[in-house]
């Protein structure tokens, strides 16, 4: 009983926590002082898929941002097993919007490029590359030059360049946001296979509800700025997932509740500035 | 394992087609343009110089004018106008003295000196200005009162501070071309991708891993359009350098021909430095083409 309860223990490790965590925002322009997350509770397990939408400007990237290290929190804590999150390391790796690839490295050596700068690079980084490479869909194009990709391919370096460091948790920044619809559903079907095959702690920014439900074991949905914690479920439809799940009456439910959660705080926040104005 | 969604059999080869085979007749049509542009333009410079050649062949023929009806041309005299092969003979004749060889050894010491000197210096304080805010806002006033002169003008203090050897003409040379090249190399910096150094800073990054590995070869192009610039205004220092001021040089060589109404020998010179300017810049070229291989070709 006691190790039944231990063994179920670390089966739910929490791997992220954020605790009343408040992120301010400095405008370029204006040196105004925006508040762009506040008062943020979240836990987030091992190997759960977590994806956050919210209305636009809701400060979810800013938040995505925080647990990657780039930028610094006001106030709160946000903890990555236990220990404070002060700047990037290697246990966590960002998949960008723009596919940011460096134009003047080929595909492998973009898909290096992460282990590189962590001085992990060695032999073995090579076949690491090539391994990735074939993970992501993308024999072939080793030696080819990012300008040579379509956008969805590119896309797909990027996110075999942070699978390449084997963080402990994968931060996605709107990833196919800018891709078309259908490379865009082609995308969210890979990834879930990807994901399938290294199960890693995934937290997933998407403004697309549709997208947010068909990934992710949890959707969370931000308020308007200053972003909070409007809506945490859990998303229990049955793993593997493919594009026939998204007309299933319980996926369209789910769906249905978050776009209500998302109109509201929209609607909301839309008064609001008509009554500051 | 892998669960292959609908559209994965579709979308996949439909990207890499295009890839693998590209258009076959867009190369074609290029190595075609390419023959076109050479086969004109060296038809366009003999052309010009059989012209040329012409007013020669006038001159000696009709030393007294043609009479085409009410015209008279008379060719101008070879004081004014040397004919092509006026130009070559004087050449000849200076190889054959052998003062060329002192001469070029001189104003190609000169121009790489300073030209390498602005070359190094340009491209490591171009980097550290666009890196550095509050080093570019120091340096400011100076790069901006320099470059606004020309710096051509500086060469009287320089021949009172190194006299009129060499050293003046390397610091004229270093002046003329630094700037363009620090610019240049400063602007390349100050326009990189800031999604690249978000990128560099997530995977953890140090400054130095991300100068090497973005600041560096992103702001190449840039790089390599100020030592473009450079290269015209390191050989125009030079060559003005020694006309103002000197003991041999090419410059020097063309001073003294014109003084003494010499001018063939002055072509000669002209022919010298240009041709001195074309292979710098065609070598620079081959550089360009080296370090960009990444870029898309245009069509």
């Amino acid at each position: 009983m006691l190790r039944h309860s231990g063994g179920d223990m670390r089966a739910t490790a929490v791997k992220l926590e954020a605790r009343r965590v408040a992120i301010h925002y400095r405008r370029q322009r204006s040196g105004l002082n925006l508040i762009a997350v506040d008062g943020v509770d979240l836990r987030v397990d091992e190997g759960e898929f977590l994806s956050i939408v919210g209305p636009s400007g809701c400060g979810k990237t800013t938040f995505l941002n925080a647990v990657d290290g780039l930028i610094p929190i006001a106030s709160g804590s946000l903890l990555l097993d236990g220990n404070e999150i002060s700047s990037p390391g290697p246990d966590r790796a960002m998949v960008f919007q723009q596919p940011s690839l460096l134009p003047w490295r080929t595909v492998t050596r973009n898909v290096v490029y992460g282990l590189e700068m962590q001085h992990r690079a060695g032999r073995e980084s090579r076949e690491t590359a090539a391994r990735l490479i074939d993970l992501v869909g993308l024999q072939g194009f080793a030696d080819a030059w990012p300008s040579e990709l379509s956008g969805g391919m590119q896309q797909r370096v990027n996110l075999a360049r942070a699978l390449a460091t084997d963080p402990e948790v994968l931060l996605l920044d709107e990833p196919f946001a800018a891709l078309d619809a259908q490379t865009r559903e082609t995308m969210q079907q890979e990834l879930l296979r990807i994901w399938g095959a290294t199960r890693k702690t995934a937290i997933f920014i998407t403004h697309d509800i549709t997208e947010a439900v068909y990934l992710a074991d949890r959707v969370i949905v931000f308020t308007a700025r200053p972003g909070r914690i409007k809506l945490d479920v859990k998303i229990e439809l049955p793993r593997p997932r493919d594009l026939r799940l998204k007309r299933d009456a319980r996926f369209i439910d789910y769906e249905r509740m978050i776009w209500e959660t998302i109109r509201e705080e929209v609607i909301r926040s839309e008064s609001r500035g008509q009554a500051i104005a | 394992m892998a669960t292959q969604g609908p559209f994965d059999t579709v979308a996949q080869p439909a990207e890499s087609e295009w890839l693998v085979q590209p258009p076959p007749e867009s190369r074609t049509r290029e190595r075609r343009g390419l023959s076109e542009s050479t086969v004109i333009g060296f038809a366009a410079v003999v052309i010009f110089f059989i012209l040329w050649q012409g007013v020669g062949f006038v001159r000696t023929t009709w030393p007294d004018g043609v009479s085409l009806g009410p015209i008279t041309f008379i060719a101008p005299s070879q004081l004014f106008l040397p004919a092509p092969l006026d130009v070559f003979k004087a050449f000849q004749a200076y190889v054959q003295d052998g003062r060329i060889w002192k001469d070029m050894a001189v104003s190609g010491q000169e121009l790489m000196t300073g030209y390498l000197a602005a070359v190094v210096l340009g491209i490591v304080l171009g980097l550290l200005v666009g890196w550095y805010k509050r080093l570019r806002y120091a340096l400011d006033p100076f790069i901006t009162f320099l470059y606004a002169t020309p710096r051509i003008v500086l060469l009287p203090l320089f021949i009172i501070w190194f006299g009129i050897g060499v050293e003046s003409k390397i610091a004229v040379v270093f002046l003329g071309a630094i700037f363009a090249i620090l610019i240049n190399t400063a602007a390349g910096v100050r326009n990189l991708d800031a999604n690249l150094i978000k990128v560099a800073r997530s995977f953890g990054a140090s400054d130095l891993q991300l100068f090497r590995t973005i600041a560096l070869p992103g702001s190449v192009p840039f790089i390599l359009t100020g030592l473009r610039l450079g290269i015209g205004h390191a050989l125009t220092g030079v060559i003005v350098g020694e006309l103002v001021a000197a003991q041999f040089g090419v410059g020097q060589m063309m001073a003294v021909a014109g003084a003494t109404f010499q001018s063939a020998k002055v072509f000669a010179g002209l022919f010298i430095i240009a041709g001195t300017g074309m292979l710098m810049t065609f070598t620079l070229q081959k550089l360009e083409q080296r370090f960009e291989a990444w870029r898309p070709r245009p069509n």
